[in-house]
């Protein structure tokens, strides 16, 4: 048998690698390989995603950072502007649930962070295969201990998430972290290297031999050899991450730095080559003086990992020594380790000897794009599928839909999490979005993170607009105007024609729906190669949105009120069943075209949300998504804690009007007073209303078909997934 | 009337610091941050010590914190009569530093848990709480892993006959029962006091409930009733 080259070993194809010859003039060293290969990943390098995510529009006037930079800002007014991104840590948290999210958290905090805010909120969309297996139990439950491992100890609230059953993520579930941080009266940090002579700076942990290759591990799919990668998962320090940002804050606050990065995958080798191409300089960096905390590390080593809670900062040299002052009073590390240089290189030293050299930007603009081929896979069907139950089979299937795990209370997750400190926390978790209010201004801001993949995976153009349409109605729930998105999309191995079609298609519809609500996306992150030994992943774009609301005093939950009021179903429902949870429950599986989105009515829809928040004729709003309106009600009364009666208008179908999953509706609640002014505001935005029953009592009432006791109905829906869980 | 002075303590690791200070602030309280290293704490009339995870809390929580310049003044701040209330992690260190008497244990479901839950005023005679009506009933934050109060049978009798027990978890109708108790504490405790009432430690967090905009307004009284008597009132 031939032995395999080493730039496999490493990751790189051959045409990569000759690529690389050809760029540098000459054969790389191993250290020059190693950064080549981890640069060029997939995970850095972005080489089948770069060209697809152009389609995204990426502007709007209140966009102050676009994508490319750790993290997108926008402009909320009053002098406050928010930056934030998504990141994935998949791969990690499928080996090593607990260290992989709890790692996956600081590191999206230290993207917000090098934008120098504040970091406010984290949001953690989460997907599982089924819970009856024990595998998913282990991986869910330590994932969610991992991100309140982390998130509690550094005081950053975790405020909201979504969370997905299906058993294409049995072997690879999804641990997406999103984190959002305010900048008040001050423009956002820059990442690029400025000023030659300036010192870079390494803060924050010593480095070890951690999560070497790591980025390169995030490039594979996963198969039973991955159990080994289990020393690329890095270790996380949640006190040290707290003290680096409050010194980071405190060396922003007083100016001292120039420039500052986190070190994320591919470590001092990515930070040190992006800050150096985006700056137009070179990077001088000797690997002698990089604080470490195992003995004789080779350079590669040291170049190459990902031990966690460490930045780079520029600085220039008058202000070295007050910035390794403020450090020490953290008690951190602050240790001067290189220099900007005008070569446009990254040179690695050993004390006086140069040990690597490479232009900046061959790592980091001259990795191959890649475009590959796509096909429609054979399993997307034009069927339409359509159910007509009878009173007996509605029953049945009320009762069923009630245990399942998607219609269940999250709270099981969310208590784990401090979802209250920094005390802005306004709408807490488990309503349609969460509210943070702005200290200092009457603002607030709505966060919701949303990604069905049952929709994408039917028909992904489609799936990827509706998956902008209920996030933006999640904000417009609340009473919060849109003001752009971050992403992270997670697919399974692109290099399949079949799911790079999901891919690219997935995409296009995300960046119509967007252009035409006009809202951007600001930051994002891209995760291929999600597959296990039984294949892909069901094609799992999410998106997390940011809005403004600009009284906080007049943000809107999502459930019932204490007081008597009328249930109002804003929208037309339709007969969709293709991707429904009805679907799921009867079936086992979903099939057939998922619904079809009427855009403009989505657009009126939520003009009308906000401007019924901003009149406050509403007492709640709550959008229909899995489970339909049935999920809606059930979840409205446990959670609000009272019960109610509906009754089926008489032109309505009962199965399609209880569990139908057609999008662009909400249910709303009034005042009997004010239910005038709540249907002359539908006229006017051209949204159909149709009141279809009152809150009150302590009975769910489901017309002539079911009724529930509130009590049990609580019961069942906030211990459910606690006791699918084993607790 | 001269305003007490508040010192809101500030440990690496501390994290809820800011929030306990913009609570005071809302009242209009004089207050400033404390950092660990201090040693000096004669401007003060009260010390707050915060939530968070002192030091991470790698050994047990609130184990290292002891051991910093403030705290070792604190131990002659309190002699002198002065007041300290140590809120979640500030509980802990308390009870670590051995100045109020117990300890805490892991959660009884071994999970962190971050909730509303209710408390009854058990004692209104302390500077913490003379703003309470007797048995009032408080809707108010917790967010802790260990918050499990345990003391030996000896320490319990004597903290319960002694009226020390402050705050007790309850329902919403202000009953004491073990549905009520979420963390496994014995008899329900939720907040003591020491023997020379100067020093309250509690787990739940009276500074994430002090505007009705988060949800919440009970916790507002324990700031205004030491507002009230933390001026010239140092206990013998």
């Amino acid at each position: 048998m031939e032995e395999k080259p080493i730039y496999e070993d490493l990751g790189l194809k051959k045409e990569e690698y000759e690529k690389i010859v050809e760029l540098l003039g000459r054969e790389p060293n191993y250290l020059e390989l190693s950064m080549f290969a981890v640069m060029w990943s997939e995970h850095c390098a972005y080489k089948h995603s770069k060209a697809v995510l152009r389609y995204f529009p990426t502007k709007a006037p209140w966009v102050v950072q676009g994508p490319g930079e750790n993290a997108g800002v926008v402009d909320i007014g009053d002098g406050f502007a928010v930056a934030f991104k998504m990141e994935s840590h998949n791969h990690p948290s499928a080996i090593e649930p607990f260290q992989g999210a709890a790692t996956g958290i600081g590191g999206i905090v230290r993207d917000v962070l090098s934008m120098g805010a504040r970091p406010i909120a984290l949001l953690d969309p989460l997907r599982f295969g089924d819970l009856s297996s024990p595998r998913t139990r282990y991986l869910f439950e330590h994932v969610v201990s991992g991100i309140a491992f982390y998130g509690n100890c550094i005081g950053v609230p975790t405020v909201g998430g979504d969370i997905f059953f299906d058993s294409s993520f049995n072997s690879n579930p999804l641990v997406n972290v999103m984190c959002v941080g305010l900048l008040k009266d001050k423009e956002p940090m820059k990442s690029a290297a400025k000023g030659i002579g300036n010192i870079v700076v390494l803060i924050g942990s010593k480095t070890g031999r951690d999560g070497i290759h790591g980025a390169t591990f995030a490039s594979e799919e996963l198969d039973e050899s991955s159990e080994e990668r289990r020393p690329s998962v890095q270790v996380g320090d949640p006190f040290t991450e707290k003290i680096l940002i409050e010194a980071c804050l405190e060396l922003i606050e007083k100016n001292l730095v120039v420039s500052m990065q986190d070190l994320g995958a591919a470590g001092l080798t990515s930070s040190s080559s992006e800050m150096a191409t985006k700056g137009g300089v070179g990077i001088d960096i000797d690997v002698n003086k990089v604080p470490l905390r195992e003995e004789e590390m080779e350079p590669f080593e040291i170049m190459l990992s990902e031990s966690q809670e460490r930045m780079l900062a520029i600085v220039k040299p008058e202000n070295l020594d007050e910035v390794i002052e403020v450090c020490k009073k953290w008690e951190l590390d602050a240790t001067p380790i290189g220099k900007v240089t005008d070569t446009h290189k990254i040179r690695v030293f050993q004390s006086d000897k140069l040990v690597g050299e490479i232009p900046a930007r061959f790592l980091t603009e001259e990795a191959p794009i890649y475009i590959p081929e796509k096909r429609k896979p054979d399993y997307i069907s034009d069927e339409r599928p359509d159910y007509l139950l009878s009173d007996a089979e509605i029953i049945d299937a009320m009762n069923a839909l009630e245990n399942s795990p998607h219609l269940a209370s999250k709270k099981w997750v969310y208590e784990q999490y401090d979802h209250m400190v920094l005390t802005n926390t306004v709408i807490q978790p488990g309503h349609d979005a969460s509210v943070l209010r702005i200290r200092g201004s009457k603002k607030a801001i709505a966060l919701t993170v949303d990604g069905n993949p049952r929709f994408v995976y039917l028909n992904p153009y489609e799936g990827g607009r509706l998956i902008i349409a209920e996030a933006l109605r999640n904000l417009a729930c609340v009473g919060a105007r849109p003001l752009a998105f971050t992403d992270c999309l997670n697919f399974g191995n692109p290099e399949d024609p079949e799911i790079f079609y999901q891919f690219e298609q997935s995409v296009r519809g995300m960046a119509d729906a967007m252009e035409f609500f006009g809202v951007p996306v600001v930051s994002g992150n891209v995760s291929f190669y999600n597959e296990g030994p039984e294949g892909a992943i069901k094609p799992s774009p999410i998106v997390g949105a940011v809005g403004v609301i600009d009284d906080a005093t007049r943000a809107v939950p999502s459930f019932f009120p204490k007081e008597p009021a009328y249930i109002i179903l804003l929208g037309k429902t339709e007969r969709d069943f293709g991707g429904s949870e009805l679907q799921q429950i009867l079936e086992g599986k979903v099939f057939g075209q998922p619904p079809e989105l009427n855009m403009e009515l989505e657009k009126n829809l939520h003009l009308l949300l906000q401007e019924l928040a901003k009149e406050g004729v509403i007492l709640s709003a709550h959008d229909l998504s899995e489970g339909g309106l049935f999920g809606a009600l059930l979840e409205s009364a446990a959670a609000g804690n009272t019960g109610f009666k509906i009754e089926v208008p008489e032109d309505e179908e009962p199965t399609a009007f209880f569990f139908s999953e057609t999008p662009s509706r909400v249910i709303v609640t009034s005042l009997v007073e004010n239910v005038t002014l709540v249907r002359e505001l539908c006229g006017k935005h051209g949204v159909p209303i149709t009141i279809i029953g009152e809150t009150g009592g302590s009975q769910l009432i489901f017309d002539r078909f079911l009724t529930k006791e509130l009590e049990e109905t609580k019961m069942n829906y906030f211990n459910l997934i606690g006791g699918l869980v084993g607790y | 009337m001269k305003k007490p002075k508040f010192g809101v303590a500030v440990f690496p690791g501390s994290n809820c610091d800011f929030d306990a200070y913009e609570a005071l602030k809302i009242l209009d309280a004089d207050v400033s941050y404390v950092w660990h290293e201090e040693s000096n704490l004669d401007k003060f009339d009260v010390i707050v010590l915060p939530g968070g995870f002192s030091y991470g809390d790698y050994l047990r929580t609130g184990a290292i914190a002891q051991f910093s310049p403030l705290m070792k003044s604190l131990r002659d701040f309190i002699d002198k009569g002065k007041f300290v209330l140590g809120i979640c992690n500030g509980f802990q260190i308390l009870l670590e530093a051995k100045i109020l008497p117990g300890a805490m244990l892991t959660n009884k479901d071994l999970k962190f848990i971050c909730r509303y839950v209710y408390i009854r005023v058990e004692n209104v005679n302390t500077p913490f709480t003379s703003a309470y009506k007797k048995s009032e009933v408080l809707r108010i934050p917790i967010a802790h892993h260990s918050g499990n109060y345990y003391a030996t049978e000896e320490m319990l009798r004597k903290i319960e006959n002694n009226g020390q027990v402050v705050f007790r978890y309850c329902n919403e109708n202000g009953e004491v029962d073990e549905k009520s108790n979420p963390n496994g504490s014995l008899n329900n405790i939720a907040g003591i006091i020491n023997e020379k009432g100067n020093v309250l430690g509690m787990m739940p967090h009276p500074e994430r409930a002090c505007e009705n905009i988060l949800g919440s307004e009970d916790g507002k009284k324990i700031f205004v009733s030491l507002l009230n008597s933390a001026v010239g009132q140092l206990l013998p």
